[in-house]
């Protein structure tokens, strides 16, 4: 038994609709954000310590 | 033609102008650095796995030479960068341990089966490369299990971080990694047989774009380029919206990674600079005049296996503190250890990886075209 074969342009479709559908699902449940607590545009000279998460941190 | 080029270019416009008017001018740059990075990887056909594939299968080194200049054009800027702002900028540094040797051997092996890395499991699924897409959703469910194990991994023994800055100074952490980075490309040169060493002007373009990229990701974000991490998170995010109660992991109940979990995605750095790079490689597979071929036709075993080998492909880079992308290249080029035990280990578990290849898409009934991942 093999699954049909998609078309490139209808695979990358059904990828950009499951990131939408999880970005949609987040905005539904996750803190709104608050458009005055915002970082600034870049890291670099902004005086703040980074804050982000990295697959290298445990 | 053109109004379908047109109509991309304003898609990806309007992906970045909504993420700012969603979550600001920081968010919309990182989207926007993901989908140059999507644009490069996918446009350029710059990849991780395809190169060590046929470093070994056809002793052609020039893909792997291509990645050694970028890491080493990133790291020319970014130790020195980490150096002089070390309050603001952090790179991606994690401790040298078995779990992590473990994981990135198994790492290695997968990303073979699965025809694509961390990053090119994106790239493949944006592209519309349907072993990618299947693959990628494994990647997200085996993030997410690695996150509930981290602690046990981690607790079979492991070294405090080291880095070359921190055992040679800033300056001498530069000259190891910079000729470090030559020794391999030395070797990878004697391996190599001769026409299949120098890159061709289409991958020294794409090396030298994707150090930009990654420099500007450090000076954005604060931190180096990553994808596992944002694949855990979505993984996390769709758990818990299945009634999965997280508060009582270790992994996701401390602090930074709970304050993740609760914000916006379009608060994580590195979800927003995946999204970017999956929607930029859609926008150049598009972009062709016809797309390619379509990648896969697999039995149903076959479909199994890519699902397995995606879990397998997250999970591991779970244990490994990062994949390709967050513990080789961005962990080399900000001086970490780990980064060049990963590369060893990683690069051990491909060349076994390349076997299981052989078997898992022996399962597949009909030829296909496939494509560097």
């Amino acid at each position: 038994m093999s699954a049909p074969v998609l078309s490139r342009p209808t695979v990358g479709l059904i990828a950009l609709a499951l990131v939408t559908a999880l970005v949609a699902l987040d905005a539904l449940r996750a803190e709104p954000v608050d458009p005055f607590t915002v970082p600034p545009p870049s890291a670099l000279g902004s005086g703040q310590a980074p804050s982000g998460a990295h697959c290298s941190a445990g | 033609m053109l109004a379908r080029r047109l109509s991309l270019v304003g898609f990806g416009l309007v992906l970045v102008v909504a993420t700012f008017s969603w979550a600001g001018p920081r968010a919309a740059l990182l989207v926007l650095i993901g989908l140059g990075f999507g644009l490069v990887l996918e446009g350029l056909r710059f990849g991780f796995a395809g190169p060590w594939r046929v470093l070994v299968t056809e002793r052609d080194a020039r893909g792997l030479m291509a990645q050694l200049l970028a890491i080493g054009a990133t790291a020319a800027v970014a130790l020195p960068l980490l150096a002089a702002a070390p309050g603001e900028l952090a790179g991606a540094h994690a401790p040298v341990g078995i779990g992590m040797i473990l994981g990135a051997f198994v790492f290695g092996a997968a990303m073979q089966v699965a025809m694509g890395c961390g990053s090119g499991t994106l790239v493949n699924a944006g592209s519309g490369n349907l072993v990618g897409l299947v693959a990628l959703v494994g990647f997200v469910g085996g993030s997410f299990a690695g996150t509930l194990h981290l602690g046990w991994w981690t607790g079979l023994g492991s070294l405090p971080v080291i880095t070359l800055q921190g055992v040679a100074g800033h300056g001498g952490g530069l000259v190891l990694t910079l000729a470090a980075l030559a020794l391999v490309g030395a070797l990878a040169w004697r391996h190599a047989l001769p026409g299949r060493r120098l890159p061709p002007g289409r991958l020294w373009l794409a090396a030298g774009l994707i150090a930009a990229l990654a420099l500007a990701n450090l000076a954005v974000a604060g931190q180096p380029w990553g994808i596992v991490y944002g694949l855990g998170l979505w993984g996390a995010k769709v758990a818990e919206a299945a009634g999965a109660d997280l508060a009582a992991t270790a992994f996701w109940s401390a602090p930074a990674n709970a304050e993740r979990l609760a914000s916006s995605v379009l608060t994580d750095v590195t979800s927003l600079t995946n999204i970017g790079l999956l929607v930029g490689a859609f926008l150049a597979m598009r972009w062709r005049r016809a797309p390619d071929a379509p990648a896969a036709a697999l039995s149903a075993a076959g479909w199994g296996a890519i699902l397995l080998a995606g879990l397998v492909l997250g999970y591991s880079a779970r244990m490994a503190f990062g994949c390709n992308v967050g513990a080789f290249f961005s962990g080399i080029s900000t001086g970490s250890l780990h980064g060049w035990v990963w590369f060893a280990a990683a690069f051990a578990g491909s060349v076994l990886g390349l076997r299981l290849r052989d078997l898992v898409h022996g399962l597949r009934p009909v030829a296909v075209a496939e494509r560097p991942a």
